[in-house]
C-alpha cells in the first residue's frame, strides 16, 4: 500500500501512542490504588494497637 | 527491600521516555515507504522487545526459586511475567493500530511475527489461572515456576522459528549487520528501547514493592490475631 496522507496516518499515529500511556496511566492508577489500600490498613493496624 | 533506588529509576525513566518522543517526532525523518505511520514503529518494537525479555526474565527468575528456594525469587518470576502480559497488551494494541494503517486490517492471519507474538501472549495468559488454581504457597510456587521456566525456553525458540521463516516475513529492521535502520532513526529506535526497559523495570520494581508490602501486611494481621 502507498503511504497514507499526514492528515490519516496522524490518527494512527496518534491512536498508538495514545494507547500506549493510557496502558502505562491505568497501570499506575491501580498500582497507586493497591498502595493506598495498603497504607489505609496499616493504619487501622496501628490504631488497633494504640486501643 | 524492593522499593531501593526506585525514586532515581522513576525520574531516569520519565528523562529517556520524554528523550524518546522528541527524538521521534522533531529528529526521526519519515520513513521513505510507510511515512508517518512508521512512527508506531518506535513504540511497538521496544515494547514487543522488553515484553519478550520480560518473558525470559521470569523463566531465569524461575530457576533460581527452584535451586534455592527462596519464594523471594518466585515473586519476582511472577511480576516479570505479569508485566510483560500488560506490555505484551501493548504491543497487540499497537500492532493492530500499525497493521490497519499499513496494511488495511487490524490482524492479518498469515504474518508469523504477529501471530507468533499472539501465541506466546495466549501461552503466557495461561500462567493466571495454573498458579491461582493452586492454594498451597510452596506447591504454587513450584508449578509456577516450572511453567516459568518452559515457556520462557519457548520464547527464544520461537523468535528462532520466524528468523526460519524469513522469506516469508516482513523486512528486518535490526540484524546482526546492523539492518536498515539509518542512524537517525537507529539512534531513536535505541533510546526508546532504553525508555522501555527502564519503564519495565520501574514498574516491576513498584508492583514488587507494593505485593511484598501486602504480604508484610497479611503476616502482620495474622500475628496480631493469634496475639488477641
Amino acid at each position: 500500500m502507498p503511504a497514507l496522507p499526514l492528515d490519516e496516518a496522524g490518527k494512527y499515529v496518534a491512536g498508538a501512542y495514545v494507547a500506549f500511556v493510557a496502558l502505562i496511566l491505568i497501570y499506575v492508577a491501580i498500582i497507586g490504588a493497591k498502595i493506598a489500600r495498603i497504607d489505609r490498613q496499616i493504619a487501622e493496624l496501628v490504631a488497633e494497637d494504640d486501643e | 527491600m524492593y522499593s531501593k533506588g526506585l525514586a532515581p529509576l522513576a525520574a531516569a525513566t520519565a528523562v529517556t521516555i520524554t528523550t524518546a518522543f522528541a527524538l521521534v517526532f522533531f529528529y526521526a525523518p519519515n520513513d521513505a515507504d510507510q511515512g508517518f505511520v512508521q512512527k508506531i514503529f518506535y513504540v511497538h518494537v521496544p515494547m514487543a522487545i522488553v515484553a519478550l525479555c520480560g518473558f525470559i526474565a521470569g523463566g531465569l527468575f524461575a530457576i533460581r526459586h527452584l535451586r534455592s528456594g527462596d519464594s523471594s525469587w518466585d515473586l519476582r518470576s511472577y511480576v516479570a511475567i505479569h508485566m510483560s502480559i500488560i506490555l505484551g497488551l501493548g504491543v497487540l494494541v499497537t500492532g493492530a493500530i500499525w497493521a490497519k494503517a499499513s496494511w488495511g486490517h487490524w490482524w492479518v492471519w498469515d504474518e508469523p511475527v504477529l501471530v507468533s507474538f499472539l501465541v506466546v501472549f495466549l501461552l503466557y495468559c495461561v500462567y493466571y489461572p495454573l498458579r491461582f488454581s493452586i492454594e498451597d504457597p510452596s506447591r504454587q510456587a513450584r508449578y509456577s515456576s516450572v511453567f516459568a521456566i518452559a515457556a520462557g525456553a519457548f520464547v527464544p525458540l520461537n523468535f528462532v522459528a520466524v528468523r526460519l521463516a524469513e522469506a516469508y516475513t516482513h523486512p528486518r529492521v535490526l540484524s546482526q549487520t546492523g539492518g536498515d535502520l539509518p542512524g537517525d532513526m537507529r539512534l531513536t529506535f535505541l533510546v526508546s528501547l532504553l525508555g522501555m526497559a527502564l519503564l519495565f523495570v520501574t514498574l516491576w520494581k513498584l508492583e514488587l514493592t507494593a505485593k511484598h508490602a501486602s504480604m508484610q501486611l497479611k503476616r502482620l494481621r495474622n500475628r496480631a490475631r493469634v496475639a488477641a
